[in-house]
């Protein structure tokens, strides 16, 4: 069997989707509250890398798979830069051109909003990719590199 | 704003104790572990110090380095670390901290530190006096790092995928040759 227990395997399929609406929240409200694309992606990230502790690399890829996550790092990482762009159209690099919007409202406040979004996709799926770097490449690489940085 | 300076000195103290146990110990496990309190103990320094937005991302960032020094460290059957005492390295490192305390002494003894807190920054002042009507965002916070200082956020993005991809290939170059070799064999 692969993973950890019955009973971490339970509870992390309980967990992972409420720790996921909760890293979507600190996303979606980063201008309103606490939070912002950092924290809320380090979330998200955290929830896939319970489901790969619980049940093993093969579950959580087929939530998340390498390559998705790969692209998803890379479409955040253009989108923001996109995003800088747009602000040429009302004069330079990152001027905040769309419309604020009211103030204390989930629609407000131009483009923090999509960065914010932006910023979770490209923090969150990185961190993942990191942790599966980690994980599928520990039995001979990881080991022999820290192996050799001691000896 | 009540008195929160003896709670910021305890915090100080245990970190500081903290970070010499990381420091000193023999046992790699013991030494991420103390790590790992030093920065949990940052967090709620920040939470006293009314700062939610880094104590959320000190905290969310400190459990993941958390597990992934812990998968790392363990994978280690000898977990006791040899140190190695530069006596010249010491030496250097002794004759900077003393530069660096002496500077300090030159600029700050003439004019006295300015107390805790105090005076608001002329720069930090505009951005709290003008960043809800400018960008309609509550959280200040938001509205500096991702509107006034977006590029600095972009750049700061920048250095983690570009870090991310380094690792990366430097770890995928080891896997492909470990394959190689797990196949004829």
């Amino acid at each position: 069997m692969k993973g950890l227990t019955l009973i971490v395997k339970t509870i992390t399929d309980f967990v992972v989707a409420f720790i996921v609406v909760f890293g979507a929240y600190i996303v979606l409200y980063g201008h309103l509250t606490p939070g912002g694309g950092f924290a809320g992606g380090v979330i998200i990230a955290c929830a896939f890398i319970l489901l790969m502790l619980g049940h093993g690399k093969e579950v959580a890829f087929s939530r998340l798979g390498e390559r998705l996550a790969h692209v998803l790092d890379s479409a955040g990482a253009l989108a923001f830069l996109i995003i800088g762009w747009i602000g040429f159209w009302g004069g330079y690099f990152f001027l905040n051109v769309f419309g604020r919007g009211e103030q204390f409202r989930l629609i407000s406040s131009g483009m923090i909003l999509p960065i914010n979004i932006a910023i979770a996709f490209k923090v969150g799926t990185s961190l993942f990719i990191v942790f599966a770097a980690l994980a599928i490449f520990r039995r001979r690489s990881f080991r022999s590199m820290i192996e050799d940085e001691l000896s | 704003m009540e008195n929160i300076t003896p709670q910021l000195y305890t915090l100080l103290v245990f970190m500081v104790i903290g970070s010499i146990v990381a420091i000193e110990t023999r046992n790699l496990l013991s030494a991420v572990i103390s790590v790992s309190a030093v920065g949990f103990a940052l967090s709620v320094a920040f939470l006293f110090l009314g700062a939610p937005d880094i104590a959320i991302t000190q905290l969310v960032v400190e459990i993941l380095v958390l597990i992934i020094l812990i998968r790392g460290t363990i994978l280690l059957d000898n977990t006791a670390v040899e140190l190695h005492r530069d006596t010249l390295a010491v030496i250097v490192t002794l004759i900077f901290f003393g530069l660096i305390l002496g500077f300090g002494a030159m600029i700050f003894g003439s004019r006295g530190f300015p107390a805790f807190g105090e005076p608001l920054m002329s720069v930090s002042r505009v951005y709290v006096m003008r960043g809800l009507p400018e960008t309609h965002a509550a959280n200040i916070v938001t509205s500096v790092i991702l509107d006034y200082r977006a590029y600095d956020t972009m750049g700061e993005a920048t250095v983690l995928f570009g870090s991310i991809l380094g690792a990366l290939a430097l770890l995928r170059k080891d896997g492909k040759v470990a394959k190689k070799e797990v196949v004829p064999a």
